[in-house]
């Protein structure tokens, strides 16, 4: 008995000193956290050489305040970004590739209302142009800014423009097609060694986003409902496009692309001269810099397919906000400001990675290394015309929708277009029916 | 001895009373011992099968975006997968499709190399060796491995053919050839269930061949009436195993799509991959199943859909063992 009494005795002085360590382990970090900075976490999709570009930014902000480290982890996507969201153990700062996704940031609350800190702050919402505030919002709830921007225009080769006796860009489809015909090269057997242009949709960055403000077409009416078959931009896109395949050949083409070499890498079909003419991101400017010095390249808005349309581009760019879960938002909200408003930072990380500064006034500040090529995105960026893709209650599954209907189309496997678009729309109402939303207009 | 009653009750009623007790005790013991030795599976059982099943039973009669607090839509998941999902179907017959190729090549490969195996006069381990080793190879990694060899443009496979004046087709990039590109990569990795064919040749008793060959069999009779009733459950095993691997066919299939379609390692708002390249083609009921739940955040619909392939998983299986019956022997030989 005697040795059972001393035994609880024992467990209990035991579980007592646990419990008095555990408290003490607890409140520690509180004794002193006026005496030590607030830590920060920012969660980025960049990786290995934009990853250190972005730290570099940070770490500027991190010297000149005192108060706050932060600490940045790269190579994030959406799925992590979701599963913390729902765990309720995110990081501080977080941002996101995938802009499309702001809808369900928004409406869940999983990314916090930025109002009233933009009030507070008295940010003036006008110096992000249209494009990039419409997809940092959801139903007019603010819950994202934009950070830095991608701007789609037109990269060509001027070594085998000269060889062709091309001396300026293509300005309309028309003219692309024509210009592409003179550039490609067929190897003795007919199969294709340099292509002028690849108007595959799913070939590197062709996609709808892409072509919609060229043509200038609508995805939605103002009811909300699917509106594809009733815009005839649309028809004029496809059906240039299907134009310029057959000149290929569709098999010729994909068997081509099986060997046109990975799109974020040296092999490049473009940076080896294999694609004559393409559609890119900005970022290109950075990887050519990187990869392919040598290559004597241009840029150019995009050829259109309605003359009105030209110098406008497809825009879309990363989003950054601050999570519900994040302890330090005061704090968290200081450096998101200064990310996403300051010149000097925008332009810095700009110079770094070259993508384009998410303000007016930062893409024409005076620190932007000056690059000829570069300067062109800057442009369409600021563009009237320039367009993002609609934000819906199915995110980008309407896009998805049409883009599978192309992939039919372009393989020469639909007879009736008007007939397909008009089922596309069919299909996409129905999707947003079952997700208890509307089509949403784009600005 | 105390505790006898003093009552007329009969004294061989008494010890009767206590001994029905005794043994209900005894086999409430035996219960909770079982119990206990089988409580990590019963505990892994609920956690692992049982709570997802009955939460995604519970969730298919609810839009919920993974973020947002689910919002109750009744039946429309269901009225909209049987209805209106244009999708579907062509996931449903990609599905079948491919089971209906995969399956029955599966087994009758495995089943051969298995039979070729036991007759092999020497080299058997090596043999069984080579055969059983891509069965060890990560999903992923076999896939990438398979899209490489027979990359249209730049593979060695389409490579030699085009040494032999052949032009070889366009494989993961040609929706003819996808499906059976990933029939071959299946046929490739067939290396668990050969080994159980063979395990299950081995164990034909010797004395049924010798029989067999007294009364004039030949090799083929003997296969069809000596080894093929004698290895059927197991023959039953594969096919099963197939079916229901067949209708969860994901890993390889999007994998594939991916990296035939270039877009292995696309950032950026919108993939510009379409679902199931190419043209659709491999765009299998779990494919689907997973972009609803995880790229457009439908999970509400994706755990209907999700419910439906449970039924049709158990109404496959159970059609097919009855179907069996008849010609599977599970009677012992010795």
């Amino acid at each position: 008995m005697k040795r059972l009494t001393t035994m609880v005795v024992l467990v209990a002085a035991l579980t007592l000193l646990a419990a008095a360590g555990g408290s003490a382990r607890s409140t520690a970090p509180a004794k002193t956290s006026a005496a030590r900075a607030t830590s920060l976490t920012v969660w980025v999709g960049w990786s290995a050489r934009e990853l250190s570009e972005f730290k570099k930014v940070v770490a500027e902000y991190d010297a000149k305040n005192a108060d706050v480290t932060v600490k940045v982890v790269g190579g994030i996507n959406d799925d992590k970004i979701t599963a913390a969201l729902r765990s309720g153990n995110g990081p501080d700062v977080v941002s996101s590739f995938t802009s499309s996704n702001v809808g369900l940031y928004c409406s869940s609350g999983g990314w916090i209302d930025l109002a009233p800190y933009i009030s507070k702050s008295k940010i003036d919402m006008n110096q992000f142009p249209e494009s990039t505030r419409y997809y940092t919002q959801y139903d007019g709830k603010r819950c994202a800014l934009p950070l830095l921007a991608d701007v789609y225009g037109f990269y060509y080769n001027k070594a085998l423009f000269k060889k062709a006796g091309l001396t300026a860009p293509p300005k309309t489809f028309a003219e692309l097609t024509a210009y592409a015909k003179k550039l490609t090269i067929r190897k003795g057997d007919g199969s294709l060694d340099v292509v002028g242009f690849d108007p595959v949709f799913g070939f590197y960055q062709n996609g709808i986003g892409g072509y919609q403000p060229l043509v200038g077409a609508k995805y939605f009416d103002p009811s909300g409902k699917s509106a594809i078959s009733r815009d005839p931009g649309w028809k004029t896109l496809l059906n240039w496009q299907r134009g310029l395949i057959d000149y290929y050949g569709y098999d010729k083409l994909v068997k081509w692309q099986t060997g046109a070499g990975d799109e974020f890498s040296a092999s490049h079909a473009f940076e080896r001269g294999k694609l004559a003419m393409m559609m890119d991101g900005e970022w290109r400017v950075a990887f050519l810099a990187a990869e392919h010095p040598e290559l004597k390249y241009g840029t150019a808005p995009m050829p259109v397919g309605l003359r009105s349309q030209y110098g406008s581009g497809y825009i879309n760019g990363t989003i950054i906000g601050i999570p519900k879960a994040g302890e330090n938002r005061d704090e968290a909200w200081k450096l998101v400001k200064y990310l996403t408003t300051s010149n000097h930072a925008l332009a810095s990380f700009s110079n770094g990675i070259r993508n384009v500064p998410s303000t007016v006034s930062s893409t024409k500040s005076k620190e932007l290394k000056p690059d000829a090529n570069f300067a062109t995105f800057g442009k369409l960026f600021v563009n009237p015309k320039s367009s993002t893709i609609p934000i819906t209650a199915i995110g980008a599954d309407h896009l998805q929708t049409f883009q599978d209907f192309i992939a039919k189309w372009q393989a020469g496997k639909v007879k009736d277009l008007q007939g397909g678009l008009v089922e596309v729309d069919k299909q996409i109402d129905a999707k947003l029916k079952q997700a208890g939303g509307g089509g949403n207009s784009v600005p | 001895m105390s505790s006898l009653p003093a009552t007329g009750a009969g004294p061989a009623a008494v010890p009767a009373v206590d001994r029905r007790r005794a043994r209900r005790r005894a086999g409430w013991r035996r219960r909770l011992t079982v119990l206990a030795f089988l409580s990590p599976w019963l505990a892994g059982f609920a956690i692992f099968f049982g709570y997802p099943l009955v939460m995604t039973t519970y969730l298919s009669f609810f839009h919920y975006d993974l973020l947002n607090p689910p919002r109750w839509v009744g039946l429309a998941n269901y009225r909209y997968l049987f209805g209106q999902d244009a999708q579907i179907w062509p996931a449903v017959e990609n599905t079948l499709v491919f089971i209906a190729m995969s399956v029955p090549l599966q087994v009758l490969f495995a089943f051969g190399i298995a039979v070729l195996i036991t007759r092999a006069k020497a080299g058997v381990g090596v043999f069984r060796t080579v055969f059983y080793l891509p069965a060890l190879v990560p999903p992923v990694a076999a896939t990438l491995g398979f899209v490489y060899l027979l990359n249209p443009a730049t593979g060695p496979v389409n490579t030699i053919l085009g040494w032999l004046g052949i032009e070889g087709p366009l494989w993961f990039n040609d929706p003819s050839w996808s499906k059976p590109s990933l029939v071959m990569l299946g046929l490739w990795g067939i290396g668990n269930t050969m080994i159980i064919f063979l395990a299950a040749v081995l164990d034909v008793p010797r004395h049924l061949y010798e029989s067999a060959e007294l009364d004039g069999a030949g090799g083929w009779r003997r296969l069809r009436y000596v080894t093929l009733p004698t290895i059927s459950p197991v023959l039953l095993f594969a096919v099963v195993l197939g079916v229901i691997q067949g209708l969860q066919y994901f890993t390889q299939a999007f994998v594939a799509a991916n990296v035939a379609a270039g877009q292995a390692s696309q950032g950026g708002a919108v993939s510009t991959l379409e679902l199931g390249y190419p043209e659709g083609s491999t765009l299998f009921y779990p494919v689907l199943l997973y972009y609803h739940g995880f790229r457009f955040f439908n999970m509400g619909y994706a755990s209907a859909m999700a419910v439906l392939l449970l039924v049709v998983a158990f109404a496959a299986t159970s059609l097919i063992i009855r179907g069996s019956r008849r010609r599977v022997h599970y009677g012992t030989t010795r």
